[in-house]
C-alpha cells in the first residue's frame, strides 16, 4: 500500500493492541455476560473502542486505498475561495460545524424504540453499521464532492449516473423530506399530547424566538452568542413556570391538548415560520436549538459517565421474534431500519456534499471530518441506547406501547407489561409519572419522552434535590421538541423551494422563488404534504410511531442506498475495481434490507394492506374498531394505509429503479480501460497563492 | 505558548465554530479577501454581513439532519 504515513514505532503498536484488547474484553462483558445486569460504563467503553480503532484503521484504509485523498491537492475552499461559502477553515471549527448539521432527533429516536429487543442487537448494528457503512457513507461523499468543485449529491448523481438519475434521486429526497417532517413532528406531538407543562414551555419557545430576532435585527445585529444566553436563560425561565401553568385550575386547560389538536397547531404553525422572514422566526430558534443540542449532548454524555447507571432492559428480549409492541417485525430487517441515524442515515450525503466541502483546507482532513464526525453521531445514539436501557423495562414499555395494545389505565398496562415478564406495578407507573410532573407516562412513543424519563434519572442521581427531575424531565422534553420545531421549519421551507424546483420543470415562472404567490402555494403544498402524514399518525390505531417510523426508516436507508451506490459508480469508474466491495456491501445491505422490510410492510401480517383489509372487513360488518368512533373516521384509517402502502411501494421502485442504472454504469465502466469519473483536474496546492500557508 | 494566548485561540475557536454552526462564516476573514482580491468592492458592516448570510443560509437545500 503506498500510504503517505510514517510507519507506526513500537510504542503505537502496543498502544493499539492495549485498545484492541480492552475494547475486546469489553464488547464480550456486554454480549456475552447472561443473569446478572451491566453496568453502562462497559458498553460505553467498548464503543470508544470499537471507534477508536475502526477510524484508525478502516478510516484510513478508505482514505489511503479507496479515495486516495490527496494533502498535496487543492481543495474546493482553496481554489473558488470567496471568502463566504468557500472558505479554507481550520479542521476543528469544520468538524464542530459538520457535526452539529448531521446530529439531530434521528439518532436519539432510532435507538429508543429498537431498545425494546434488547440493547445488544441495537449496539452491535450501531457499531458495526457506523464503522463499515454509515461513516465510509459519509466519508466517501465528502470525498467526492471534494474533487467535484464541493457539488450536492444530486449533482453529481446526474454527472456520473446520467439526468434520469438525478431526477429519481430528487424525488426520492422530497419524499423522505416529507415523511422525516412528519415523524419529527409526530414526536412532538406524542410528547405533548396532555402535557400542560410540556406544551406550555414550548410554546414559549415562540414569543422567545421573536424577541431574539428583534434584539438581532435592531439592538445588537449579528450577536448571536448574546442572544442565544439571553434566549436560554428564558427558556429555563419557562420550564420553572410551566409548573405552575400546569397547577393552576384557569390555565392548565388552556396548553392541555389532545394530539389532534397539537398536530392541527404544528401544521399552522410549520406554515407560518416558514412564509415569515427568515429573521423573525426561523433564525433565532436555530441558533438556540444548535446550542442547546450541543450543551444537552455533552450534559448526557457527563451524566452517563458521572452516574455509570446499570443496564436493566435484557440484552436480548423476546421480541426478536417480531412480536414487540413499539413496533412490528423481526430483527431483520426491522432492526436495520428501526435505527438508521446513529448507525447509516441517507440525509447525511446531503449535507456532506454541502457546506462541508466548500470548508476544508485539506483533503487530508476529510477523514476527520467525514468518518469522525458520524463516529461522535453514532457516539450519541449509544448514549441515547444506554438512557433508554437504563429504566425499569416496565416503565420503558409503558411508555412506548400503543393503547391499543396496553390499554389506557395503569392498572391494564402493568397486567399486560407483567405477563410479557417484565413485573411491574401500577404504582411504579404512577409514581413515574408523578416524579417527572405529569399526568400519565402511558404510550409515550417516539423516543422523546423515554429519553427525558431516563436523561431525568441519570441527572437526578447526580444533582439531587426536591422535583428536579420534573425540571430535568421537562428540560430534555423541551429540547428535543425546539430541534425538532427547527428542523420542521427549515425543512417546510426548504422543502419548498424543491417543490418550486420541480413545478418549474413543468411551468417555467413558478421557479421564482421570490414571488409571493408562488412561494404561499408552494409552502402550502410542502405543509399539506407532510401535514397529512401527521395527521395521519395522530388518529392512528397503533399511536402512529408505530406505523410512520418504518416508513421513514425506509425511507432514509433507500437514500443511503443511493449514496453509497453512487460511491460504488465512482470506485468503479475510478478503475479501483479492487475496493469496490467497500461501499458495494454496505449498497448491497442496505438495498436487501429495505426491499425486504417494503415487501413485509405491502404484504403479510404486518403489513399497511393488512391493517387495512382488517379495517374494510370491520366497516363492511358494521364494526367499529378503536380508536375509530365512526364510520368515516374507520373509512380515513383504510385510506392511510393504502397511502401508505402506495408509498412504500415507490420507494421501492425507486431503489430498483437506481439499482438499474447503477449496474448499467458499472458494468460500462467495467469494460472502459481508463478512468471515466468526472473529478475536476489536479491543482497542486503549493501553486496556488495562499493555499499552501492555509492547509497547515 | 503562555496561558492567555492558549485561552484566546481557543476562544477564538469557539466563538468561530459556533457562529459557523449558525451558518456565519467568519466576518474578518472576508473581509481581508475582499481587501486583497476586490479592492474595487465596498466592505459590508459586519450587520449587513450577518444579515446576507442569514437570508443565505435558508435559501439552498443544505441545512440539518433529522
Amino acid at each position: 500500500m503506498h500510504s503517505a504515513t510514517v510507519k507506526p514505532g513500537p510504542a503505537a503498536k502496543i498502544l493499539w493492541v492495549a485498545i484492541a484488547i480492552v475494547g475486546a474484553w469489553c464488547l464480550g462483558v456486554v454480549a456475552l455476560r447472561r443473569g446478572e445486569p451491566i453496568n453502562a460504563i462497559w458498553l460505553v467503553a467498548a464503543a470508544i473502542a470499537v471507534f477508536v480503532i475502526g477510524y484508525r484503521f478502516y478510516g484510513k484504509f478508505v482514505e489511503h486505498a479507496v479515495l486516495r485523498m490527496d494533502p498535496t491537492r487543492a481543495p474546493p475552499s482553496v481554489l473558488r475561495n470567496d471568502g463566504l461559502d468557500y472558505v479554507p477553515t481550520d479542521k476543528w471549527v469544520v468538524f464542530g460545524h459538520h457535526f452539529a448539521a448531521i446530529a439531530g432527533a434521528g439518532p436519539l429516536v432510532g435507538p429508543v424504540l429498537a431498545a425494546q429487543m434488547g440493547y445488544l442487537p441495537g449496539t452491535l448494528w450501531i457499531l458495526f453499521g457506523v464503522v463499515f457503512a454509515g461513516a465510509v457513507q459519509d466519508f466517501m461523499i465528502l470525498g467526492l464532492s471534494l474533487r467535484r468543485d464541493g457539488r450536492s449529491l444530486g449533482h453529481m448523481l446526474r454527472e456520473e449516473l446520467g439526468p434520469a438519475p438525478g431526477i429519481v434521486a430528487m424525488i426520492g429526497v422530497l419524499v423522505l423530506m416529507m415523511i422525516v417532517l412528519a415523524v419529527l413532528a409526530l414526536v412532538v406531538v406524542k410528547a405533548l399530547t396532555h402535557s400542560p407543562w410540556g406544551t406550555f414551555t414550548v410554546a414559549m419557545t415562540i414569543p422567545i424566538a421573536l424577541l431574539m430576532g428583534a434584539y438581532l435585527r435592531w439592538v445588537r445585529p449579528g450577536r448571536i452568542l448574546e442572544v442565544s444566553i439571553i434566549g436560554l436563560v428564558l427558556l429555563l425561565l419557562s420550564i420553572w413556570a410551566g409548573k405552575f401553568v400546569a397547577d393552576s385550575a384557569t390555565l392548565a386547560p388552556v396548553f392541555d391538548l389532545g394530539a389532534k389538536a397539537l398536530a392541527w397547531w404544528l401544521i399552522g404553525y410549520g406554515f407560518c415560520a416558514s412564509v415569515l422572514p427568515v429573521w423573525l422566526l426561523l433564525a433565532p430558534r436555530d441558533y438556540l436549538s444548535t446550542f442547546l443540542k450541543i450543551g444537552t449532548i455533552v450534559l448526557l454524555a457527563l451524566a452517563i459517565f458521572l452516574a455509570a447507571p446499570t443496564l436493566q432492559l435484557p440484552a436480548v428480549s423476546r421480541f426478536i421474534d417480531g412480536t414487540g409492541p413499539v413496533f412490528a417485525g423481526n430483527l431483520f430487517p426491522f432492526l436495520f431500519i428501526t435505527i438508521a441515524c446513529g448507525a447509516v442515515s441517507g440525509w447525511h450525503s446531503i449535507i456532506a456534499s454541502g457546506t462541508t466541502p466548500k470548508l476544508l483546507a485539506n483533503e487530508g482532513q476529510a477523514r476527520m471530518v467525514g468518518y469522525g464526525g458520524m463516529l461522535m453521531e453514532a457516539f450519541v445514539a449509544i448514549m441515547a441506547l444506554v438512557a433508554a436501557a437504563s429504566l425499569h423495562p416496565g416503565v420503558y414499555f409503558a411508555m412506548n406501547s400503543p393503547g391499543a395494545i396496553i390499554g389506557t389505565t395503569v392498572e391494564h398496562a402493568a397486567a399486560t407489561i407483567s405477563q410479557w415478564g417484565f413485573v411491574v406495578t401500577p404504582d411504579q407507573l404512577l409514581q413515574t409519572a408523578k416524579d417527572v410532573g405529569e399526568q400519565s407516562i402511558l404510550s409515550r412513543a417516539g423516543g422523546a419522552p423515554t429519553l427525558a424519563v431516563g436523561m431525568a434519572r441519570l441527572l437526578h442521581n447526580i444533582i439531587p434535590g426536591e422535583g428536579m427531575m420534573a425540571f430535568w424531565y421537562h428540560y430534555a422534553i423541551l429540547f428535543e421538541a425546539l430541534f425538532i420545531l427547527t428542523t420542521v421549519d427549515a425543512g417546510t421551507r426548504v422543502g419548498r423551494f424543491m417543490i418550486q424546483e420541480i413545478a418549474g420543470l413543468v411551468h417555467k415562472p413558478l421557479k421564482e422563488t421570490s414571488s409571493l404567490a408562488g412561494n404561499l402555494l408552494a409552502t402550502a403544498i410542502c405543509v399539506a404534504l407532510w401535514g397529512y402524514f401527521l395527521y395521519q399518525g395522530a388518529v392512528d390505531p397503533l399511536g402512529g410511531i408505530n406505523t410512520l417510523w418504518p416508513l421513514f426508516g425506509i425511507a432514509n436507508q433507500m437514500l443511503a442506498a443511493i449514496a453509497l451506490m453512487l460511491a460504488t459508480v465512482v470506485v468503479v469508474k475510478l478503475k479501483r475495481e479492487r475496493f469496490v466491495w467497500v461501499p458495494g456491501i454496505p449498497a448491497i445491505w442496505l438495498i436487501v434490507c429495505t426491499l425486504t422490510a417494503g415487501w413485509e410492510k405491502l404484504s403479510g401480517p404486518i403489513s399497511f394492506t393488512a391493517a387495512a383489509d382488517k379495517y374494510a372487513t370491520a366497516l363492511q360488518n358494521g364494526q367499529l374498531l378503536a380508536p375509530a368512533r365512526t364510520p368515516a373516521a374507520m373509512q380515513q384509517i383504510v385510506t392511510n394505509n393504502h397511502v401508505d402502502a402506495a408509498l412504500t411501494g415507490i420507494f421501492m421502485l425507486l431503489i430498483v429503479v437506481m439499482l438499474a442504472f447503477t449496474l448499467n454504469a458499472i458494468a460500462r465502466a467495467w469494460r472502459t480501460n481508463h478512468p471515466t469519473a468526472h473529478e475536476e483536474p489536479y491543482v497542486a496546492l503549493d501553486s496556488v497563492p495562499g493555499g499552501a500557508g492555509a492547509g497547515h | 505558548m503562555d496561558a492567555a494566548t492558549a485561552f484566546r485561540s481557543v476562544r477564538r475557536w469557539a466563538v468561530q465554530t459556533a457562529r459557523l454552526c449558525c451558518g456565519v462564516p467568519d466576518y474578518e476573514v472576508y473581509v481581508k479577501h475582499l481587501r486583497e482580491h476586490h479592492p474595487e468592492r465596498p466592505v459590508p458592516s459586519y450587520a449587513e454581513f450577518f444579515r446576507e448570510r442569514q437570508e443565505a443560509r435558508y435559501k439552498g437545500t443544505g441545512g440539518r439532519c433529522c
